[in-house]
């Protein structure tokens, strides 16, 4: 099989996921109690009529199947919907409003916990004494139980409060403004060549990005390191040393072999990562999809959530579908 | 089994904090729920975490914070641990369509983001303490039933299983007798791992407000409440429950590190 | 006479957690320009710790305790990292056992050849040329040089290996069994290749723990055992008389055509490194060992011109 049908086939692989994550979503809104139009009115003394007349305006005195169907053909057709709370708003606008604040956070919170975690396995890797190496183990089965809030607001209020060099939520300063393109700040910024403006979207980045990147961080380290271990004890590295090739050269040749299983793993983070974004989001005011779901499951707006869910499910499909292909890129020994 | 430092200082962490659960009443100074100082008085000899914007002593409400998460943290574990592990074993033994379709189930939603899922659980089952609890419950569900299965069915073509078949012993039997013994290690394991978790997802969906209803105290949601205050400066409203939280899931995660390693060098020697 | 490599009474251990292991003991020898020593032990014997004590490679947990080698004239156990890694690949290079683990899978084949001439400071285009010689002049297919390992036989691995090799011309080149992984046809090869290789000049220093093809193929012999030096001579010399229980023994281990005899095995295991046998190292196995041999070390001692032999029983001639 090629490189093309690969993906071809592994893409298609990704629509029963969805389906069935839709599936799941669906009953779990519609079969358990508690009804979004009460929800929305925050109030249960309603008159029977006017209660009805919203549930028809909304679509919800339709049969589920029909309910179930239907949306999922205007989904197909590209229609998310309409918000079920605030009534006459496309859900698809406020997903293109809020997808690039979780996109841009999600970029950035991987290369953190990329750079930390692979950095630091990469240096205790190759360091000679086992000091290191047990304290980078440590530390790589335990940052995932750091509590993104705590270590949040721990930041906040060392850097924002006490320090006073960093701010503590939003994605920019107030009376900073920028023509979205891509909708990244940080890249929107660079852009229009607006530097004030990238350093002021740089300095809200950085703590929602060191947090969430710190706490998955940590599977990084332990994967480099035994991969390290592993590779410098084969005899792959003995016979380069036998070839007169310098150990900086060596070591670098050693990284690209601890990095195939590194790749594969950064698909599962994925999924972690956009657990992580909705704490992080919360904690730092950062308006981004976690925080927007958070806000929709609370109101029980049955569209809004069920078209982020879908997206969700999506871009973990993706994501997965992507590592394998970069892994495939990596190794050359992998066949379709 | 030798005793790992790392599993002496966890299972140290968790005795303490369950402790204090139990004896809170004979440990917090004053009531959780009513003021006893000033509002947001930093630390002092009177109130030594301080008190919240209410004037109630935090760390009275630290103590009795802990009955909360513990209770949440007990019920997810065991329940996901027992359905997890009956789904697992009854699907990687029959095999078949019921399992096809089991594994799909659970795959999906293991590849779902958890967190997520558990809140909008919770919140469709209803806000209260054991709702919460299970919705954690489900979202681990599938972390058993992949393991357990996946053990059975390296397990289940074993000689010793196959002479208990062909013995005629009944399913449940050699399910009780010859598989599950074999998968103790690693539940044990999966166990303290999934414990740690379930503190941080219970902290998560108190700090939604999606367990207790106030002035219950509990640590997720007094952090969110002191995260009002970081402009004002009461850190000691964020550090101490703050702290708490990760210091449990501490306890755990260094519990399952120690057992897995004993473990590891168990099977290596 | 111009000797290329200079052992001198070398030691080597292992510091391992189960406890301290003599691998190499008191082991003395030299290669000559253009030959090929043979070097025959069973796995255990040290020949292969030999090898990569001489490449300066040992693991970790493995020290030269006391010796000398002298490679070109250089004692190499007084160089520093940088001088070591130039000699390495440049005047003294290795070929191991396994083809499959020792090229890089995750880089072209061309790749690697011309990044180990680079390191040696040849310039980009002559890496070029001199790689697409070398692998033409081993026999492996130019399509094949831009290939990854994986997609060539364990044959063209070896291959591949040798003439990176020899690029540079060494000295000595460590064959540490090159042909043990490999089916009894293309061992054939190799050993011809290996062949062609002394013919250039370059002594070789073939590690085998086939007595048979050591025989067939060296110049000299120097059968280990036990990390010490049993018995050294020319293939010829050790073929009609080999003096050493342990030579003979291996010698009558191996089948024959056209013999009644069937091939007899050597009774006992190896010795345990970490607390050798007092006396004479083989003496457990050996089926005329005598109270002077349980106690007293024998010495390698020269019993007819260039033959040595370490052995109490055996008077000069």
């Amino acid at each position: 099989m090629g490189l093309a049908r690969y993906i071809a086939f592994r893409a298609l692989l990704i629509i029963p996921t969805i389906l069935l994550l839709y599936t799941l979503v669906f009953i779990v809104l519609r079969v358990l109690p508690g009804n979004p139009v009460l929800a929305a009115l925050g109030t249960k003394n309603i008159p029977e009529e006017q209660l009805k007349a919203l549930m028809r305006e909304l679509g919800l005195d339709k049969p589920l199947y029909q309910q179930y169907f239907e949306y999922l053909i205007n989904f197909l057709r590209g229609d998310m919907g309409y918000s079920m709370i605030i009534r006459g708003r496309p859900i698809a606008n406020d997903i293109a409003d809020k997808f690039p604040a979780t996109l841009e956070l999600a970029i950035w919170a991987m290369v953190m916990s990329f750079a930390l975690g692979v950095g630091f396995g990469y240096v205790a890797g190759k360091s000679r004494g086992t000091a290191l190496k047990h304290i980078a183990r440590l530390y790589g089965s335990i940052t995932y139980i750091i509590f993104i809030p705590a270590l949040g607001l721990f930041l906040q209020l060392l850097f924002g409060r006490w320090l006073g060099v960093l701010p503590t939520g939003g994605r920019l300063s107030p009376g900073i403004y920028i023509n979205s393109i891509t909708g990244l700040y940080t890249i929107d910024s660079l852009l229009q060549g607006d530097f004030n403006t990238f350093a002021d979207a740089i300095k809200h980045i950085i703590l929602p990005s060191l947090t969430l990147g710190l706490v998955l961080s940590g599977p990084f380290t332990r994967l480099t390191l035994s991969n390290m271990e592993r590779v410098l004890g084969s005899k792959i590295v003995v016979a380069y040393r036998a070839r007169g090739v310098r150990e900086e050269v060596i070591a670098r040749h050693v990284f690209k072999h601890a990095l195939i299983p590194i790749v594969t793993y950064l698909g599962l983070q994925f999924a972690l990562l956009l657990g992580g974004a909705v704490l992080t989001e919360t904690t730092f005011n950062w308006p981004g999809l976690g925080t927007y779901l958070v806000d929709k499951i609370m109101y029980r707006d049955y569209t809004a959530i069920q078209a982020v869910v879908i997206l969700f499910a999506f871009l973990v499909g993706v994501i997965s579908l992507m590592t394998d292909v970069a892994y495939a890129l990596i190794d050359p020994r992998v066949r379709y | 089994m030798t005793l790992n430092i790392y599993t002496v200082i966890g299972l140290a962490v968790i005795l303490v904090i369950v402790l204090m659960a139990l004896l809170a009443d004979f440990i917090a100074p004053y009531s959780p729920v009513e003021a006893s100082g000033m509002e947001l008085e930093s630390p002092n000899p009177l109130h030594i975490m301080g008190t919240d914007n209410l004037g109630r002593d935090v760390f009275s409400r630290v103590v009795y914070g802990a009955r909360t998460v513990i209770v949440v943290v007990l019920i997810a574990v065991i329940l996901s641990g027992v359905i997890g592990t009956v789904l697992g074993l009854v699907s990687g033994y029959i095999s078949g369509v019921l399992d096809k379709i089991l594994s799909f189930v659970m795959d999906s939603i293991y590849a779902f983001p958890s967190l997520i899922l558990a809140i909008a659980l919770s919140v469709a089952l209803g806000p209260n303490i054991f709702n919460a609890a299970v919705a954690i419950a489900i979202t681990y569900i599938p972390t058993y039933f992949r393991m357990v299965r996946g053990q059975v069915l390296s397990i289940k073509n074993e000689s010793f299983v196959e002479m208990a078949r062909a013995l005629g012993l009944p399913i449940t039997r050699i399910m009780a007798r010859y598989i599950l013994p074999q998968l103790t290690q690693t539940l044990v394991v999966v166990f303290s791992m999934n414990s740690a978790d379930a503190v941080l997802t219970e902290a998560a969906l108190s700090f939604f407000g999606l367990t207790v209803q106030p002035p219950t105290p509990d640590w997720g949601f007094d952090l969110y409440k002191g995260r009002g205050f970081i402009l004002s400066g009461a850190w000691w409203m964020l550090i101490f429950p703050g702290g708490m939280i990760t210091l449990l899931a501490l306890g755990f995660a260094l519990l399952s590190e120690g057992v897995s390693q004993s473990y590891v060098v168990k099977e290596g020697e | 006479m111009s000797e290329v490599l200079l052992v001198e009474d070398l030691y080597v251990k292992y510091y391992t957690r189960r406890g301290i292991i003599s691998a190499v003991s008191g082991v003395t020898f030299d290669v000559i320009k253009g030959e090929m020593l043979a070097v025959v032990g069973e796995s255990g014997s040290g020949k292969s710790t030999l090898g990569y004590a001489i490449m300066r490679l040992l693991p970790r947990s493995g020290a030269v305790e006391r010796g000398r080698i002298v490679l070109d004239g250089e004692d190499i156990l007084r160089l520093s990292e940088e001088e070591l890694r130039r000699i390495r690949g440049g005047k003294v290079s290795m070929v191991f056992q396994d083809p499959f683990t020792t090229l890089d899978p995750l880089r072209r084949v061309l790749d690697q050849f011309r990044e180990f001439l680079a390191e040696h400071g040849i310039d980009a285009e002559r890496g070029r040329i001199i790689a697409e010689e070398m692998l033409e002049a081993v026999g492996v297919p130019k399509n094949l040089a831009n290939a990854y390992p994986h997609q060539l036989s364990g044959g063209q691995k070896q291959r591949v290996a040798i003439a990176m090799a020899i690029a540079l011309n060494p000295l000595l080149v460590i064959a540490d069994e090159p042909t043990t992984a490999l089916d009894v046809v293309i061992q054939r090869q190799v050993m011809d290749l290996l062949d062609d290789v002394k013919k250039r000049g370059t002594s070789i220093m073939f590690i085998t723990h086939d007595i048979a093809l050591a025989i067939e193929r060296a110049d000299r012999v120097m059968i280990m055992y036990g990390g010490e030096v049993m018995e050294l001579a020319e293939k010829s010399m050790l073929a009609k008389r080999a003096l050493h229980p342990y030579t003979v023994g291996l010698l009558s281990s191996m089948p024959r055509i056209g013999s009644e005899k069937l091939p007899s095995s050597i009774p006992g295991y190896p010795p345990d490194l970490r607390s050798p046998p007092k006396g004479c190292i083989f003496h457990p196995r050996c089926p005329y060992a005598t109270e002077r041999c349980r106690t007293v070390k024998p010495i390698l001692s020269e019993v007819e011109k260039n033959h040595f032999v370490k052995c109490h029983l055996v008077k000069a001639l």
